[in-house]
């Protein structure tokens, strides 16, 4: 059709995670897109770099009391708790539509014990059409796990390395925020084995409900994220990325192509679109379409020029 | 569902704080259920960040508008009711899952309180037009009793309570429904209840109906973020077969109306 056509001017959006081959930058952030079928009736799924499931564990989780949201100035606070379908109803249920959407599946695992983060990875790797698994060793929301993980360098290449002895599957590793040197840990997650870094999860927060003198949330914390984050996020992509010879995904508060060039600049070969999911459900498209645009502005071949461009 | 922009056809003040706004939207008015709700863009902008959730009033499928009434209750309503005529509006919509209407049974009994006689009136215009139906309308004050002209004129009984006694009864909803409930057992009628309104109202509906063991659905309010089912951000505690005896069910998708016995309030 017409992008035969017009191929020549077509910029190459392509980029590489380590082994990850996706068609272009942009994947749905875990825990914002569900299990992808949710929002089948507002897109085409097929023109995402890719998708990142809800955080899968190995039993069903209902997750957390309600209320469990909070808007807050340009942001909003979560505490789900990583509710999801636990691993064999994800495989069994979930699966066959990720499968069938053309684009790249990253399965998001969680873990109470390095024991259930092995286990999930290991059921995961049996299952056809994942692409790769992101390490969440950065969940706020749960007593058990989660940060726990992610928050000491050791802690978090030893969940990474007992999960990459039991797959071939890539693996990211989705970093925390609430440390005083990411560098650290993801230089550690790095050595234990992780195909990639993604970060920044959410920041933990709080809001208060003055009237009533209670939290605004059931889980009394929880995890801040959108525009409110993003020069955090920004700030730390910059950095791992000179500290990693891995690939770094970027995320916090991407809402358009102009956040996620930002991001690209800092060193981040990918992105992932969080919250902007929950105001505009097409912003992952629009992004892409606006990455395209931008690159064809200013006359460039492949997205790739853009990544680590940044002139300090 | 769509994923639409609409445009403010007009938008009114019908007492203080309490809004109707009527949107230009063909593919929702076509589509629309009643129990179902539209997720609003309220701004462009990063503050208010989320859209805000509104049950869908009424609709006229021929003139494709869709009228939502919302109290202002915070920034969001705010700047909504500050939106002039012809301003576009992004919005989604209908979403969620509405009043399921059964033939059967004797008569409808709506109970609302204060704003929550707004999906109630979708109910009465749509499904009920021609048969039996009763309308219990509580709120704190006189100005917090809405559409009660309409529904008469619409044919539906209607009955009126307000805390301080400045229209109808003094006294709460939940009296009107009692009353109801008791007369309807002398007459062997059994009706079926469908309720909006604040939770604790909604928690002593349920309580009667159960007592009376009337058949109630309920439409529930969250905060919401996304609208489609992703987020979990709306979750309900329901009853479940499974341990530990009950389950989240999202506001969004499984609701918002729910069966008043799944509930656990």
């Amino acid at each position: 059709m017409s992008t035969v056509l017009s191929k020549k001017n077509v910029p190459d959006l392509s980029i590489e995670i380590g082994p990850i081959h996706l068609k272009n930058p942009v994947l749905a952030a875990s825990g914002t897109f569900g299990y992808g079928q949710e929002f089948e009736a507002v897109m085409d799924l097929s023109r995402l770099g890719g998708i990142v499931t809800k955080a899968i564990t190995l039993e069903p989780r209902l997750g957390n009391p309600p209320p469990r949201i909070v808007e807050t100035a340009s942001g909003m606070l979560n505490s789900i708790g990583l509710a999801n379908v636990g691993v064999a109803a994800f495989v069994r249920d979930k699966m066959p539509f990720l499968r069938s959407c053309g684009t790249a599946v990253i399965v998001n695992v969680a873990g109470r014990s390095m024991e259930e983060y092995v286990e999930v990875a290991r059921r995961l790797s049996d299952c056809p059409g994942i692409h790769a698994l992101e390490i969440n060793i950065s969940c706020p929301n749960v007593q058990e796990g989660g940060l726990a993980f992610g928050a000491d360098p050791k802690v978090a290449a030893a969940v990474i390395g007992a999960v990459r002895d039991v797959t071939q599957l890539p693996l990211i590793a989705k970093l925390t925020p609430n440390v005083t040197d990411i560098a650290g840990i993801a230089a550690a997650v790095q050595e234990a084995g992780a195909d990639a870094v993604s970060l920044i999860n959410t920041l933990v927060g709080m809001a208060i409900d003055a009237t009533r003198g209670r939290p605004e949330l059931g889980g009394v914390t929880g995890g801040l994220s959108g525009p409110a984050i993003k020069p955090v996020a920004l700030a730390m992509v910059w950095k791992v990325a000179q500290a990693v010879r891995i690939p770094v995904i970027g995320m916090g508060g991407i809402m358009n192509a102009g956040d996620a060039l930002e991001f690209m600049l800092a060193g981040a070969v990918a992105v992932q679109v969080g919250t902007a999911n929950f105001v505009d459900p097409t912003s992952t498209i629009r992004i892409v379409e606006g990455l395209e645009d931008t690159l064809r502005e200013r006359g460039m071949g492949s997205v790739k020029e853009i990544i680590g461009a940044l002139e300090v | 569902m769509t994923d639409t922009k609409t445009t403010i056809l007009h938008q009114e003040r019908i007492v203080p704080q309490i809004f109707r706004l009527c949107l230009s939207s063909p593919g929702i008015a076509q589509e629309a259920r009643p129990g179902q709700f539209v997720h609003l863009r309220i701004r462009e902008g990063t503050d208010p960040l989320l859209r805000r959730p509104f049950s869908i009033h009424r609709v006229d499928r021929e003139r494709g508008e869709v009228q939502v009434l919302y109290q202002v209750v915070g920034q969001g309503t705010r700047l909504l009711s500050r939106k002039p005529v012809g301003e576009r509006l992004d919005a989604l919509g209908p979403l969620g899952h509405g009043f399921e209407v059964s033939e059967e049974g004797g008569g409808v009994l709506l109970v609302a309180g204060g704003i929550g006689i707004a999906p109630r009136f979708f109910l009465c215009e749509d499904w009920l037009r021609g048969r039996a139906g009763t309308a219990l309308i509580g709120a704190r004050t006189r100005d917090g009793i809405l559409c009660h002209d309409l529904l008469r004129s619409g044919g539906v009984t209607v009955h009126i309570a307000t805390d301080d006694g400045s229209f109808g009864d003094r006294g709460v909803v939940t009296d009107l429904l009692n009353a109801q409930l008791e007369a309807g057992r002398e007459a062997s009628a059994s009706p079926i209840v469908y309720a909006c309104g604040p939770v604790a109202m909604l928690a002593s509906v349920a309580a009667l109906c159960r007592a009376y063991e009337v058949p109630c659905q309920v439409s529930l309010e969250s905060r919401m973020a996304c609208g489609l089912g992703a987020c979990l951000g709306c979750a309900v505690k329901v009853r479940s077969s499974v341990p530990p005896g009950y389950e989240y069910q999202r506001v969004c998708t499984e609701g918002p109306v729910f069966e008043a016995e799944e509930v656990i309030w």
